[in-house]
Formats: structure tokens, C-alpha cells, sequence
């Protein structure tokens, strides 16, 4: 995801714009130069153009999809820590899940973003964003099923009576061995 | 990164180990002993010229105890049993404290330095009759010889070794001996007593061997009262029954001449019935009418001439003799607010050795005892120390018009503890002379530091060490964040109300209630109990707290009440009632008035109840509450338990709104032949029950049933009501019952077979735990009942739990007859005990401990998960999970969980428990003749910081850790400089 990144933002960065005012002839307002024939090089310059631009949304495609697919490792190392971590409640077991649970959650909340480099109105992103969504549903659940091994989902009865205070009496008796 | 820092905090925190005893050094900070003796009955002095001056006493608590006559510390004591009365005390060859006790059966001689046990010879006879004790420089073929008359029997006992020399029975049935006698520098002994009360019988001994030289008797038409006082070697006086005659008795030459002289004779008005007090001096003696005390010389051939008739309150001192042939006896009178100490020759009453007038404080009251002891002056003269005993059991001694010590040693006979808050600290009101300046509280925290890093020298940390104890904060006389200063309010059986510190143990006030004094209309007055009266917190807080002393006219039930209200700040009484009624029982209502006084219900025998405070607001507050509330009585001696409500205004006696009628409601009543009611045990009133769920293996969830009105009730079989071992299993049973005292249902009943009392039993929260000897087993066992409500336990729809939709808390009554089960457990227990006590919290959230005071005058803290009736022998993983310990027989003693550490709370009575304000603190005060107090956290203290935190260390560490950070981010940012110029 990282490496991804960095090749398209360089990409950008240096991207020049070849088809510029260029394309539009019917805007040019400057006069071709002495002997130059526009038709042709119109045609070779929009050619170059289009494969390159094909050549990127698929890659743009194919890296989406890979960083739709990332979650999935991480989702295999979560189960491995998660195992390792047993089921008591101690400061690990709970460390763990909870960074179980919170990774998948800001992964949700920044879906946008992670895709938006990938953004292209020739690529198709839901595909790979849904799957990225999946996985990342997979890994919260993964977290919450740990919470509830560790015993910390309050699912139970027990967890909403355990601090009732005792039920107040009506009648009061008192007395005892005479004096 | 972040799991190995989640690593690196698990072991940090798995590797602390739980610390549930105390360090070395730990001792004396938050616990405090103090070691009383007790009231005062005979005491010695041992002033010889070599050797630490010391005083002998023997108490009516049975304690023999040597004190240094300096300064009144114990040099060391020895608590007989509570049937080892001591009945004399001397000291024999200067190095022997000789003891006889057990109405004369067991003669003990102890080393007077160090307090060893030399030899113990127990002493028999064919009946039972008044024991005495002789010691005097009688001499047997070169061996110290003590005579002892006790069970009918004169014995002759080697001082060396406790041999018996010699016996001599004196079988004759009617015969009290009263005296026995061996005049100085003779060889014989006088044995004097009464025969069928109105013969006068006189024995001659043989001093060497026992032999019978002469035996003499003489009648007289009367009958003798009993008590004969010696006023030389050869001559009695003895009073008649009717208390008007007096007989004097001489036995020159073994020839018996006696005679009688009316009382009337003597003093012009009728002085009502008199009673001889012997101060054995020689030539005079004191009788004392209710009026007055009448000291009478004898005159020559039984000539009787009263010397002084004096109508103060006056002691009188046994006699001393000072000099060759000369003996001196004091005399204690009370004027005003001083006392009178005369030290007279008993030859020649009109001349004084010495007169003085002490200071005396009124709070002590009146003189009960007094003994002297003299001393040679510097110019040759004679200077005497008296040690008096004092109304409110306490001890002084008095030299050269001055008190040298006093011990309160009324704190040894407590009937009642309870507690108070202490002041607010205001603002404005200057605590300065407590508090440390900023210099000094540096130069201690500095001095904690060094202790921490480990460069403290052996001075320093002897610094350290007595700063921690001598610490000024828990000793201050205002109120601290973590409820641990308190005032301990504690009644002693005088009378007398002492406020004693949490701190550090000392007496704030001392108080000798008015009220309850010796007066007209109160003969004999008799304390019984104390209960808070006020305790003013949120609307009330500028009232002073109040306590309620209760007490009676009289031993008997029916005798009139005398209530006392003494402010817990001062204790001063600031009102006093003297009731029209009797106090059977008092019920403190959980209802309070707008002032927060607490309303108390007052039972009388009649069984009417009589509500106080008697003010319109209080019967306000408690007519709405009228119906609901009850009383029960427990007669253990006919083994019936019955229940009342209270009906209408008393018909009886005139419009008093404040008496009720009762209404019996049930009754239980216990087959005689089979059941005697040896215990019972109530939850305490303060008590706070966090919760009314149990969670359980499996988040499974049971419901305690939780109700104050229940009662725990331990009945034996009337046989094996006795002494552990008088019965055998087959006919002894112990049988306990868990009643509901508004309904009188029946929850619980079970019979354990084959066991005995005696049974202490402690009820808390939904659980009981008594203990009990199995006679079977041949061991003492514990046993515990848990009881949760089983109509509740189909609370189990979580949703209905989370929208609240439930009525858990909803009020309950007692008639809706809850359905109840029991789950028990026993288990073997190797001490048996003296006392057991629960720790009690503020909140009931801490999980509990059982304080056991054992016999060995120790408080032994238990963990009540060791009493857990769902404990098994092999528990599931999820119920270890919740806690429970793997079933065994015999429930661990460990020996770090001595809450006494290495002290003991000598004849331990009881362990009253105080929760502070910090939840995980009980506060633990025990008493007997000992007191004992200290704080202890049943689960640690999770909500604090230690004592011996080193705020200066983590002080030091944020500081290091801050400057840390700006060092390395000032490299860092030097660093990326460079790299940018790169």
C-alpha cells in the first residue's frame, strides 16, 4: 500500500500535461509555424496519450485491487496474535484486541482516502473498495468475537446485575437477647 | 513497537508479588497496643535497696503483674484464666512473687525479676472454705516456710520448692475459719473461726509439725457476720449479724475472754448496720455505717473508745510497719476537689508522719483502695508513697504531694466501643502547632529519597524510621480525607467514657458519667451499653456528633433506666434522663430527625415501647413508619424467640405519646429437653451491601438474599451446654436456624451431630459463619451458610436488564415470602476462638475478611473465599477463573496474616471493625485487657498510594523525563539542520 503510494504520487508529481491547449484546435489562437502539418502530429500525440492512459488505469485497477486485498494479511497476523494471546483477560489479551478492533475501524472510516489515489473515471473502484470493506467487516468481527472470548461483551445478565444495589426493605425488626 | 511495550507492562505488572503482610519496619505505623492490668485488689511493693524499685498487684481481672514504681510501666504480667481468681499475692525470701488462687487451690511462686514460673503446688482439702495466705518469716529447720489455710485444710509450704511440709485438716462441718495467726517470735499459729455462726473456735498449732496444742471455744448468743479484724496478736473484733453489736475477742494464753459492746454505746445517734473494715492495724480498727466511718481504739481489757467519727468518704490503708515495733497506716479523705492523704502511727492517733493534699481529678471520682509503702529520707526520717486505686479503676501513686504515674487501667474492662468523627478542619482555625514548616518537610522527603536509592546511613534511616512514627498528620485532631482519624469511644465497666485517638491511641477526654454515679435515687448504678445518638453529616454538619449511654438502677431487668447524652467531641454530658421505665432492650431505628439525632426505640419489661428522642418531630417521622416496624426478643434460658408489632399509644399509665403497646406477633418456641439457645447474631446496622447479585462461573448470576432482619440463631442440646469433652457425640447436637425476625419464618435450619459449643458466629450480607467443636472429629470446625433468593433468579432477559424493565430494586417485603436456598460448607479449623469479626467497608464493594481472634489472644485474618460453600475438589476452569480455591479439609493458617503481628491482645473480648472512608481500608480496634488497633485492606490498598510512596522519586523521574525531552529535541532539531545544509 505504502510502495503504491509512492510511485503514483511520484508519477504525478512529474506528469506533464502534453495535451494541453493542443487538442482544441478551434481555441488556438497562435498561428502554426511555417511548415508545420497539424493533422498529423494531432493524431500521433493523442494516440501516445490514450495508451499511456489505458497502460495507467489498469495499473491504477490492479494496485486498488491489491490494497483491497491488504487487509487480508493483517487479518491472518491478527488471528495468529489473538491466539497467541489466550483467552484471559490480562493487559496483552486486551492490548490485542483492542487494536483488533480499532485498526479495522479507522481502515472504515478512511476508505475514501486510501482509494482516492486510484481515483479514475475509467476505473471501476467498487469492486476492489467493497472488498476492502469486507475484509476489514472480517477483521472487526475477529475482534469482537475476541472481546466476547475474553468475556468483556456485556451479553450476558450477569453484566447488567452485577452492581444492582440491594432492594430496599419495608419493615424494619430489631431487638435480640434482653439486656 | 506497540506490543512490545504491552509485553514489557504485563511482566511488569505479573511480577509484582501481593503483599498481604507487614515489613519490620511497617510495624508501629498504622497500629497501635496498649497493655493495661485491670482494677487493682492487693498489691505489694518490693523497695529493696539493690534492684529496680517495683510494685506487685493482683487484679480483679486475675492478672499478676510487677510495675516499675518509677514510672509505672510493666515489667511483665501474667493473665491467669478467668476462673483463676487470685485471692493473695506476696512476696516471699525478696525474690519470689507468691501467688494463691482458685479459691486456695493452686499456690504459685513466680521470679520477681523476670516473671518465671519457679514452682506450682496445687493444694486440696475435704471442703471448701475462705482462703489465706500468711507469709511471714517463719523459719523450719532453715527453710522459709508459708502457711496456707485453703479447703478446709492448714498446709505448711516450703518457699524453696513448693514441698508441702506439713497438713493439718480442720473437718469439722460448720467450721468458717477467719483468721489464721502466728504471732512474731513465737512458735505456734492461732487458727480462729466460727462454728455454726454463733461459736467462737480457736485452734493452738504447733508451727513445726501441724500438731494441735489447744483447741478453745466459746458461744455466743448471737450470730457472727463473718468478718473478725485482728487489733493485736492476741485479740479480735468481731460485729454480730444484726450489725449493732460489737464483740471483742481476746485469747490471751489460749484462755478465751470475750466482750460484747452495743455500736450504740459508741456513737450518741443510731448508725443503721455497720460493717467492720480491718485495716489490721494494732490497737484500732473501723467499722462503717452509711453514713459515716468510725475508727475505735481498743483499750486495754476490751474497753472500746472511738478515736474519730469522720463523715467523708475515707480509705484506709492496711497497716505498715516502719520501724522495729512501730506501725503506720494511711488514711485517704476527699475534700472538694483534692484528696487528703494522713499517714498516722498506729499507737498514737493525734500525731501525723505525714499529711498532704493532692490535686485530684474530679473525673476519677471517689477512692476504692489504698496501699503505702515507706522510704528512708535522705535526713534519716521516714517518707511514705501511697499507690491508690481510684472509682474509675484507675492507678496512681502519690509521693511527696504529687501524682508520679497513673495508669488508666479502666480501659481493661471495655463494654462498649463505638466511633465518632472528629472535627472538620475550618479554615481559620490554626493547626500550626502540628503542622511541619516547608523547611522541614523537605529535609524529610530528601531524608524518604536517600531510603529509596539506598544511601540513607544507619542515622538516617533511624531518622526516617521515627519520622514515619512520630508522624504529626495521623495524631491531628480534625477530620482527614481517608476517614482514618477517628475518635474511639469506649465505656468501661466504671462507668467512665474515654475518646481515644485512631492515631495514636491516646486519651483525648475522659469522662465518670454523672448520671450514672452512685446517688439517692440510683443505689447501684450499672452501665449497659452505648449507641450512636447523632451523627450529623450533610445539613446537620455544624451539630457536635452525640453518643447514648445506657444504663440501669440495679441489677435486676425490671430496674429503672438512666439514659445519658455525651457530646463526642468534649465528652461532656450534655443531658441526662433518669426514665419512669425499665430497659429491656434498645433498638436504634434506621429513621433520623431533622437534626439527625437517630431515634431509638427503648423496650421496657412490660414490653412497651417508648420512643426517644421524645420531641413531636421524631413521633412524626415515625408515624409514617409505624406499621413497619418490629421487634423481637430472644429468652435463651427457656429457648423461645418472639416477634411483636407495635399496636396503639400505651392504655396503661397516663397520655404518654410517646409509649406504644406491643402486639405479639409469632413465636417460636424450642423443645427444652433438646435445645438450648447458646448463640445468636445479627448483621450489623452500618453495614453497606454493595450488590445483590453473586456473578458465578460462566457468567451465570444468583441473587443474595439480602435482608437485615435476619437472625441467626445456635441451639445445643441442654446436656452438652457444658464444657467441651462432658458428653459424648451421641448425645450432644448443634443446631442453627436462620430466622426472619419480621415474619418469624423459618429460612434455614440444620443440624450438625455429634458437635459442640461453644459456637461465635458472625452474619454479614447474605452469609453466616460460626464455629463450633466436632466432637467426632475431635476438632473445632468452621462452618458457613450462604442463602440467595431464588424467586429472583429468572431475572435473566438481557434486554429487560438493559431498558431497566425489572423489579430488582423495587422495594421488598418480608411477607412476600421469598424463595430461599442454602448452600453450606464446614471445614476443620485448628484454633478455637475468642472472638470473630468481619472487615467492614464504606461502599461493600472490597471483598471481605473474617478476623478471628484466637486463643492465643491473636486477630488472625481469613479470607472469606476459604469459606465459600461452592468450593470443590476439583474446581471447572471457569470457576477458578471466578476465584474459587480447590476444596481441603482444613481451612490454611497463615502465619502473615496475623493482623497482631507479633503483639497480643491479652484476654481478648472483642474486634469491633469501622470502615474508613477510603474503601479499602477497615479500621480494626480489638479489646480485653489489652487494646489493639490497627488499618487493614482486605484486598490491599488498590485505591491509595502506600505510606512509604516516594513522591520525591517520581517527582525526580518527571523532571529528568522532561528535561530529557527537551535535550534530545534540541539535538534532534540540530541534526536535521545539518542535514538540510547538507
Amino acid at each position: 500500500m505504502e510502495k503504491g503510494k509512492g510511485i503514483m504520487g511520484s508519477g504525478r508529481r512529474w506528469a506533464v500535461d502534453f495535451s494541453d491547449n493542443s487538442t482544441a484546435p478551434s481555441s488556438r489562437d497562435i498561428p502554426d509555424p511555417p511548415g508545420f502539418a497539424r493533422a498529423s502530429v494531432d493524431q500521433d500525440d493523442s494516440t501516445v496519450s490514450r495508451q499511456k492512459k489505458d497502460a495507467e488505469s489498469n495499473w491504477k485497477a490492479q494496485k486498488a485491487w491489491e490494497v483491497a486485498q491488504a487487509p487480508f494479511k493483517n487479518l491472518l497476523m491478527m488471528g495468529f496474535m489473538m491466539w497467541m494471546a489466550g483467552n484471559t483477560v490480562h493487559l496483552f489479551s486486551i492490548g490485542i484486541t483492542f487494536s483488533a478492533l480499532w485498526q479495522p475501524i479507522s481502515a472504515l472510516q478512511g476508505v475514501g482516502k486510501v482509494f482516492e489515489p486510484y481515483k479514475d473515471n475509467k476505473v471501476d473502484l467498487l469492486g476492489p473498495k467493497l472488498l476492502f470493506i469486507a475484509l476489514n467487516l472480517g477483521g472487526l468481527a475477529l475482534g469482537v468475537w475476541k472481546l466476547n472470548t475474553l468475556g468483556l461483551l456485556p451479553i450476558h445478565a450477569s453484566d447488567w446485575v452485577s452492581s444492582l444495589p440491594p432492594a430496599q426493605e419495608v419493615e424494619y425488626s430489631g431487638g435480640g437477647i434482653p439486656l | 513497537m506497540a506490543i512490545m511495550s504491552f509485553i514489557f507492562v504485563f511482566f511488569f505488572f505479573s511480577s509484582l508479588q501481593p503483599i498481604l503482610s507487614l515489613y519490620e519496619d511497617q510495624v508501629g505505623l498504622m497500629d497501635w497496643h496498649q497493655q493495661y492490668i485491670g482494677k487493682v485488689k492487693q498489691a505489694v511493693f518490693h523497695t529493696h535497696k539493690t534492684g529496680r524499685k517495683r510494685v506487685v498487684a493482683s487484679t480483679e481481672q486475675n492478672i499478676i503483674a510487677t510495675l516499675d514504681l518509677r514510672r509505672g510501666e510493666i515489667f511483665w504480667r501474667h493473665v491467669l484464666g478467668p476462673n483463676d481468681v487470685v485471692d493473695g499475692i506476696d512476696i516471699a525470701l525478696g525474690k519470689y512473687v507468691i501467688t494463691l488462687s482458685s479459691g486456695g487451690s493452686i499456690l504459685r511462686a513466680w521470679n520477681l525479676p523476670d516473671g518465671q514460673m519457679v514452682w506450682e503446688s496445687s493444694l486440696h482439702g475435704p471442703k471448701h472454705s475462705k482462703p489465706l495466705l500468711l507469709t511471714r518469716n517463719l523459719i523450719i529447720e532453715k527453710d522459709n516456710v508459708l502457711i496456707v489455710f485453703s479447703n478446709g485444710r492448714l498446709n505448711a509450704v516450703s518457699c524453696i520448692d513448693g514441698e508441702v511440709l506439713w497438713k493439718k485438716d480442720f473437718e469439722e462441718e460448720s467450721l468458717e475459719v477467719q483468721q489464721v495467726i502466728q504471732p512474731p517470735g513465737s512458735g505456734f499459729i492461732y487458727v480462729l473461726g466460727f462454728a455454726a455462726s454463733s461459736q467462737f473456735e480457736m485452734y493452738k498449732i504447733n508451727a513445726k509439725n501441724g500438731e494441735l496444742l489447744k483447741h478453745e471455744s466459746t458461744a455466743f448468743s448471737g450470730r457472727f457476720t463473718g468478718e473478725v479484724s485482728l487489733v493485736s496478736s492476741e485479740t479480735v473484733v468481731a460485729l454480730d449479724s444484726t450489725g449493732s453489736i460489737l464483740l471483742t475477742i481476746s485469747f490471751h494464753n489460749g484462755k478465751i475472754s470475750s466482750q460484747q459492746t452495743p455500736v450504740s454505746n459508741l456513737l450518741e445517734d443510731s448508725p443503721g448496720l455497720a460493717v467492720i473494715i480491718h485495716p489490721s492495724v494494732t490497737g484500732i480498727f473501723a467499722i462503717k455505717t452509711d453514713a459515716a466511718t468510725i475508727f475505735i481504739r481498743v483499750i486495754g481489757e476490751g474497753k472500746l473508745e472511738v478515736v474519730e467519727k469522720t463523715n467523708h468518704e475515707t480509705v484506709v490503708s492496711d497497716a505498715l510497719s516502719i520501724s522495729e515495733g512501730q506501725q503506720a497506716f494511711a488514711l485517704v479523705q476527699h475534700a472538694g476537689s483534692s484528696i487528703h492523704l494522713t499517714v498516722k502511727p498506729a499507737h498514737d492517733w493525734d500525731s501525723n508522719l505525714l499529711k498532704e493534699s493532692i490535686k485530684m481529678d474530679q473525673q476519677r471520682g471517689f477512692v476504692h483502695k489504698v496501699f503505702i509503702n515507706n522510704y528512708i529520707r535522705t535526713d534519716r526520717s521516714h517518707g511514705f508513697r501511697a499507690l491508690i486505686v481510684m472509682e474509675d479503676h484507675s492507678l496512681l501513686l502519690l509521693q511527696q504531694g504529687a501524682i508520679v504515674w497513673s495508669r488508666e487501667d479502666g480501659l481493661a474492662s471495655i463494654i462498649d466501643v463505638t466511633t465518632s468523627e472528629l472535627p472538620v478542619e475550618k479554615a481559620g482555625v490554626s493547626v500550626a502547632k502540628v503542622e511541619l514548616n516547608l523547611f522541614e518537610w523537605l529535609k524529610g522527603h530528601v531524608l524518604k529519597l536517600k531510603g529509596t536509592l539506598m544511601l540513607a546511613t544507619p542515622e538516617d534511616i533511624a531518622a526516617i524510621q521515627h519520622m514515619r512514627l512520630k508522624s504529626s498528620e495521623k495524631s491531628k485532631m480534625t477530620r482527614d480525607h481517608n476517614g482514618f482519624r477517628k475518635l474511639l469511644i469506649a465505656l468501661t465497666r466504671a462507668g467512665k467514657l474515654f475518646g481515644l485517638h485512631t492515631g495514636d491511641g491516646r486519651i483525648v477526654w475522659s469522662h465518670l458519667l454523672q448520671s450514672l454515679h452512685k446517688s439517692e435515687s440510683c443505689r447501684q448504678p450499672i452501665v449497659l451499653n452505648l449507641y450512636q445518638w447523632q451523627v450529623p453529616h450533610h445539613h446537620a454538619l455544624d451539630e457536635n456528633p452525640s453518643v447514648l449511654v445506657v444504663g440501669r438502677c440495679g441489677p435486676s431487668s425490671d430496674a429503672l433506666g438512666v439514659l445519658s447524652l455525651v457530646d463526642s467531641y468534649t465528652g461532656k454530658e450534655f443531658s441526662s434522663l433518669s426514665l419512669v421505665h425499665s430497659v429491656a432492650q434498645v433498638i436504634p431505628l434506621p429513621y433520623t430527625d431533622s437534626t439527625e439525632q437517630r431515634l431509638h426505640l427503648l423496650i421496657d419489661a412490660d414490653k412497651h415501647a417508648h420512643l426517644y428522642p421524645k420531641t413531636p418531630e421524631a413521633i412524626d417521622s415515625f408515624q409514617s413508619e409505624f406499621s413497619n416496624v418490629y421487634w423481637y426478643s430472644v429468652d435463651d434460658d427457656n429457648g423461645i424467640i418472639k416477634g411483636y408489632a407495635l399496636k396503639t399509644k400505651c392504655s396503661s399509665n397516663v397520655a404518654d405519646e410517646f409509649c406504644f403497646d406491643s402486639r405479639e406477633l409469632w413465636s417460636i418456641v424450642l423443645p427444652s429437653e433438646s435445645e438450648k439457645i447458646i448463640t445468636t447474631a445479627t448483621r450489623k446496622l452500618n453495614e453497606a451491601v454493595h450488590t445483590q447479585a453473586k456473578l458465578i462461573a460462566d457468567q451465570d448470576v444468583m441473587y443474595k438474599y439480602i435482608s437485615s432482619n435476619l437472625l441467626f440463631v445456635a441451639t445445643v442440646a441442654p446436656k452438652a451446654s457444658g464444657e467441651i469433652g462432658s458428653v459424648t457425640p451421641e448425645e450432644s447436637w448443634l443446631v442453627v436456624y436462620l430466622i426472619d425476625t419480621v415474619t418469624g419464618r423459618v429460612l434455614h435450619r440444620m443440624t450438625h451431630h455429634g458437635s459442640q459449643g461453644p459456637v461465635q458466629a458472625v452474619l454479614s450480607e447474605n452469609w453466616v459463619v460460626y464455629h463450633y467443636f466436632n466432637l467426632r472429629a475431635h476438632r473445632y470446625e468452621m462452618s458457613v451458610i450462604e442463602i440467595y433468593d431464588q424467586s429472583r433468579a429468572d431475572n435473566k432477559d438481557v434486554w429487560k436488564l438493559v431498558v431497566g424493565n425489572h423489579n430488582l430494586t423495587s422495594p421488598v417485603s418480608s411477607y412476600s415470602r421469598a424463595e430461599v436456598i442454602t448452600k453450606s460448607q464446614s471445614y476443620f479449623f485448628t484454633h478455637s476462638l475468642k472472638a470473630i469479626a468481619v472487615t467492614l467497608t464504606v461502599k461493600g464493594i472490597t471483598s471481605k475478611q473474617l478476623l478471628i481472634g484466637t486463643i492465643g489472644d491473636q486477630v488472625l485474618a481469613l479470607d472469606k473465599r476459604f469459606l465459600d460453600p461452592r468450593r470443590s475438589v476439583n474446581p471447572k476452569q471457569a470457576e477458578r477463573e471466578e476465584g474459587i480455591i480447590p476444596l481441603t479439609d482444613s481451612l490454611p493458617i497463615i502465619p502473615q496474616s496475623y493482623i497482631t503481628h507479633s503483639l497480643r491482645v491479652e484476654g481478648l473480648q472483642s474486634i469491633i471493625t469501622v470502615a474508613a472512608k477510603l474503601e479499602s481500608t477497615t479500621l480494626v480496634f480489638a479489646h480485653g485487657l489489652d487494646l489493639f488497633f490497627t488499618h487493614y485492606a482486605p484486598s490491599r490498598t488498590y485505591d491509595s498510594l502506600t505510606e512509604d510512596f516516594s513522591y520525591a522519586l517520581l517527582l525526580i523521574t518527571i523532571v529528568v523525563l522532561v528535561a530529557a525531552i527537551f535535550v534530545t529535541w534540541i539535538l534532534s532539531q540540530r541534526k536535521e539542520l545539518q542535514d538540510r545544509w547538507r
